[in-house]
């Protein structure tokens, strides 16, 4: 269990959040020009890091907003919350 | 004298189990991954189709991996025709696998009851067990007070959050002493000639067009006619290297033990609803799992409010575990897939075959898979049972969704 650090509400317990998965993910601009593989890609298949990852997490038991972090998959530490209209943050 | 735990006594071990080569320059088959499935593939490879020129690189210690990490539970009473016909393959060479090894296993078919708490479960239930039946598979429907017959300290009394309302019996279901598997098919792979190398990491691979001719390893390269992957929760580093995608996400998956306690459990009880699962380990300690951690990870441990969870489910429906105490914890990585179903079969490389996927249940398909993975690689022909989980499923839509289907994914 680790505090993570919502952009509203600032550090509350991981039990409080819901885990999105990767972030930045776009809706496909055509959708109807998509091919079944492009959509294959869209759909099912997410990046998988073993390092620094860009995922979306909601506080779900509190202000109940998304939000994005870079969190390192090996470590489970959190490098940085950013809002959704934020850029992402460089990771040295 | 004091009472034995019955299986308290495990049998000794040989001194000598399976020398430590160095890597030869070049194998007809290089498997990656030294886990359950590495060790069957090449096993197989030997007995079956008399192939020997072969390697299993493994990272860190002989199945180390989720071979020495997981809950040992084997079934093969799932939903769907094509699941069905590769777990009960397997679950068939379970049943003799002592005997082709010549090593014990401790494979102790002891049943398992798959718990329903609501209508809903109840008919998805009875839907399963038509469905295995059809399939050959033994599967019986048992009421709550057969659930109490095959289970005595399960709770079935009707005024609890999530009453027991029935539960599906397989009887052939069993566990096994992993570790034991893994060091059978260890020795008699290496018995056939096959190296095993341990502390060897494949950091990269050789290509040529649609080709891979090596893998880069933290011991120099090695030459490679066939390449298998065997990496379970680290697929993905290694696609990554081929820049090949695959759907699967690496989550930590926990389970625990308790101390030794004598025969409580003559069963394995596992429930979907409340997610919990729990057997008597031979010596004595209670065995639960649980679901996986959400987030992405590759620590190899996961968070502590998981198991609190676990516990409170284990705790209602076994009310006697609440004065057990917890002796330690533990966390595998695995890595799951959008339909619950493993990826076997080819990738755009015409002489990499990709073993993954297979989540949270893929112990018990340890032998199935070996079998049918050593005869694609023979034949360089997918092999029918587990031709269904291809990668391009993702893509015709032909998934095999195991979602729920097939009670809690282990
Ligand atoms: C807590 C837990 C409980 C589980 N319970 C059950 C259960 O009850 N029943 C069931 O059927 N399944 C269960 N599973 C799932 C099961 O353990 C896995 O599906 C199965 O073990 C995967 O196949 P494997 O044995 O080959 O994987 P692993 O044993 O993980 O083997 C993969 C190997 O590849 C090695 N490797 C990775 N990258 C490299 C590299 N670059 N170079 C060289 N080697 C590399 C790893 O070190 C590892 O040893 C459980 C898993 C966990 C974690
Ligand atoms: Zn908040």
């Amino acid at each position: 269990m680790q505090l993570i650090e919502c952009p509203w509400c600032g550090p509350r317990e991981e039990t409080e959040f819901h885990y999105g998965g990767q972030a930045h993910v776009a809706y496909p601009q055509d959708p109807a020009a998509m091919s079944d593989e492009e959509w294959a890609h869209y759909i099912f298949f997410r990046a998988n890091p073993k390092g620094p990852f860009a995922e979306r997490w909601s506080h779900s038991a509190g202000c109940r907003r998304w939000f994005n972090a870079v969190r390192d998959t090996a470590t489970y530490r959190f490098h940085g919350v950013y809002r959704l209209d934020e850029r992402k943050p460089t990771i040295s | 004298m004091r009472p034995q735990t019955p299986g308290a006594h495990l049998p000794e071990h040989p001194d000598f189990l399976w020398r430590n080569p160095e890597p030869k320059r070049s194998y007809d088959v290089v498997i990656v991954g030294g886990g359950g499935h590495g060790l069957a593939t090449a096993h197989y490879l030997a007995k079956n189709h008399g192939i020997t020129k072969v390697a299993v690189l493994e990272k860190g210690w002989l199945a180390g991996g989720n071979m020495a990490r997981n809950t040992t539970l084997i079934r093969s009473n799932y939903l769907w025709d094509e699941s069905a016909r590769i777990y009960e393959h397997s679950l068939k060479l379970w049943e003799s696998l002592e005997d082709d090894l010549g090593y014990p296993i401790l494979f102790s078919q002891r049943g398992v009851l798959n718990l329903a708490h609501s209508l809903q479960d109840v008919r998805d239930s009875v839907r399963r067990v038509e469905a295995n039946k059809l399939n050959g598979i033994d599967a019986q429907w048992v009421e709550p007070d057969e659930v109490k017959k095959l289970c005595s300290i399960v709770n079935t009394s009707s005024d609890i959050r999530y009453p027991v309302l029935g539960a599906t019996y397989q009887p052939r279901a069993g566990i096994a002493k992993h570790d034991y598997v893994a060091w059978g098919f260890a020795r008699r792979a290496d018995q056939a000639g096959i190296d095993i190398i341990q502390g060897c990491e494949v950091t990269g691979f050789v290509t040529d067009g649609d080709r891979v001719t090596g893998v880069r390893t933290s011991r120099g390269d090695i030459a490679a006619g066939q390449v298998a992957l065997c990496a379970a929760g680290h697929t993905a580093v290694l696609t990554e290297m081929l820049g090949i995608r695959v759907p699967v996400q690496s989550h930590p998956l926990q389970a625990l033990v308790s101390e030794l306690l004598e025969p409580v459990h003559p069963t394995i009880v596992m429930s979907n609803a409340i997610h919990v699962y729990v057997s008597q380990a031979h010596k004595g300690e209670l065995v639960m799992g649980a679901g996986i951690d959400s987030y992405n990870g590759y620590g190899q441990r996961g968070a502590f409010h998981i198991i609190e969870r676990q516990m409170a489910a284990a705790v209602e429906l076994f009310p006697v575990f609440a004065r057990a105490h917890l002796l330690r914890t533990w966390g595998g990585i695995v890595d799951v897939t959008p339909d619950a179903s493993p990826i076997v079969g080819r990738t755009p490389y015409r002489n990499v075959y990709l073993n993954c996927g297979w989540g949270t249940g893929g112990f018990k398909a340890t032998p199935g898979v070996g079998w049918c993975l050593a005869d694609t690689i023979a034949r360089d022909e997918l092999h029918p049972y587990t031709a269904p989980f291809s990668l391009d499923r993702f893509i015709t839509g032909a998934l095999v969704d195991e979602h729920g289907a097939a009670a809690v994914a282990h």
